[in-house]
């Protein structure tokens, strides 16, 4: 059959109805402090593994939030767990801890990213 | 007559005093400091309109002249006793007062910016807080930096030591906002060859003006906005200064070389507050502010029976929100006595 190069594109829009909790849910219950994340910023400036490669942990909230878990899981592997972003972070969370929940429960839950 | 004691002469204080001397009462201010007035004496020009303090702090004066209440300068509240419905007063100069009545006004104090070490305040040359440029800004103030050269490029941080963890303060402190947007403004009148920059969590334009004042900042002072909190700021050998941030909205790390960093700080309760809820009994809230009975209906009210709370001794405020309080406090004051 002759290639006319259409293809279907994968929406952008956030579908909320689709969206799957529970690794949020699970890890929101083990350390609560991250539900309080305002998204300053100050984590990803202060990064040492974000200064030379493309990792933005403040973004690790956001694709948790957005159910994002396949880039989550890729994403997460980048961190190096000094511990610097919870030193800076004005709220206070336990951000190595919630890296490390990620890290152990990710794989239960990633087909549904 | 009735003998109403006022704690603390800043605007609160003054304006309160005002109002219950016209409604006949006899009124005595304590007043730690030499001067009245409180921490407006040390500003410059005030929040969205640029009004020169003097204008205030004149029209202050000339009220406390004409309505010619009891002033005790540099003096302190040792100890206050109840004793047959009257308040028993003694002060650190030895005096004693017998009050009807007590309003607490003893307003807030400035965050110290030493306890965010990361931005280097009394570390490094070229790190202001908002308090200090405020001196800068009057007339002849020098802004120069590092070889007497003008600052090329400015950076303001927004919120230091306000909606803080790590320095207990968890509360915004509402003005600082403003007062960035302002001295930003202020800045660029005076340099206008400088580059501006507000790095901000969240811009709280909520009051009368501010919006337009941010507008204004944007389209006729070309300052820039960025999104992000300064996760530190370092000091570089010729005294310019490094800071690190993310842009947020792009999703990517910042760095940025200024040569002169403000530090927009915030109100905290302060000593004065906490001894005055000391000394009268009364609680404080988790913020270290004072604890009104009801934030609507009883915002002047504090759970002992007399003692009345006016202005920032309670919360973050506005210099207006300071004077509608101080003088909703001098109505509940004089409609507890007429009930008594």
């Amino acid at each position: 059959m002759k290639n006319f190069g259409y293809t279907i594109i994968k929406q952008r829009t956030i579908d909320y109805d689709q969206f799957d909790g529970r690794l949020l849910n699970e890890v929101l219950e083990m350390e609560p402090s991250f539900k309080v994340c305002l998204s300053c910023g100050g984590c990803t400036a202060t990064c040492s593994a974000g200064d030379l490669v493309s990792f933005n942990v403040r973004r690790m909230n956001l694709l948790l939030r957005r159910g994002e878990t396949v880039e989550l899981e890729s994403e997460i592997k980048k961190c190096m767990l000094c511990g610097k972003c919870m030193l800076v972070c004005p709220r206070g969370i336990n951000l190595r801890n919630v890296i490390m929940l990620i890290k152990k429960s990710i794989s239960k839950y990633k087909l549904s990213g | 007559m009735k003998h109403i004691v006022i704690i603390g002469g800043g605007i609160a204080g003054i304006e309160a005093a005002c109002a219950l001397t016209d409604a006949g009462h006899w009124v005595t201010v304590i007043e730690k400091n030499e001067k009245l007035g409180g921490k407006l004496n040390n500003w410059s020009y005030l929040f969205p309109d640029f009004t020169p303090t003097e204008k205030i702090t004149g029209a202050l004066q000339e009220k406390i002249t004409e309505k010619d209440f009891s002033i005790l300068n540099n003096t302190e509240v040792s100890t206050i006793q109840r004793k047959n419905g009257k308040f028993n007063i003694e002060t650190s100069g030895e005096q004693q007062l017998e009050a009807d009545a007590l309003v607490v006004a003893t307003g807030y104090e400035i965050f110290d910016a030493r306890r965010k070490e990361e931005y280097g305040y009394k570390i490094y040359d070229h790190v202001i807080t908002s308090a200090d440029l405020e001196q800068l800004l009057l007339p002849g103030g020098d802004l120069t930096v590092a070889a007497g050269k003008n600052p090329k490029r400015i950076a303001f941080v927004h919120c230091v030591g306000s909606r803080d963890e790590k320095t207990g303060n968890h509360y915004c402190s509402k003005v600082c906002c403003i007062t960035g947007v302002k001295q930003a403004i202020e800045l660029k009148k005076r340099l206008p060859e400088a580059e501006i920059y507000c790095f901000y969590m969240d811009l709280r334009m909520y009051g009368k003006h501010f919006e337009e004042l941010y507008r204004e900042a944007q389209e006729k002072y070309n300052i820039q906005f960025i999104r992000g909190r300064l996760s530190e700021a370092s000091e570089k050998i010729d005294k310019s200064l490094l800071i690190k941030s993310e842009d947020t909205l792009s999703g990517r790390p910042l760095k940025m070389n200024v040569d002169l960093l403000v530090l927009l700080v915030g109100m905290e309760a302060g000593k004065g507050t906490a001894n005055a809820a000391a000394t009268c009994g009364i609680g404080c809230e988790e913020s270290g502010f004072l604890q009104t009975t009801d934030s609507f209906l009883k915002s002047n009210f504090s759970e002992q029976e007399g003692i009345f709370l006016a202005g920032s001794c309670t919360a973050p405020m506005t210099i207006n929100d300071t004077i509608l309080h101080a003088r909703s406090a001098a109505i509940e004051v004089d409609c507890w006595l007429s009930r008594k």
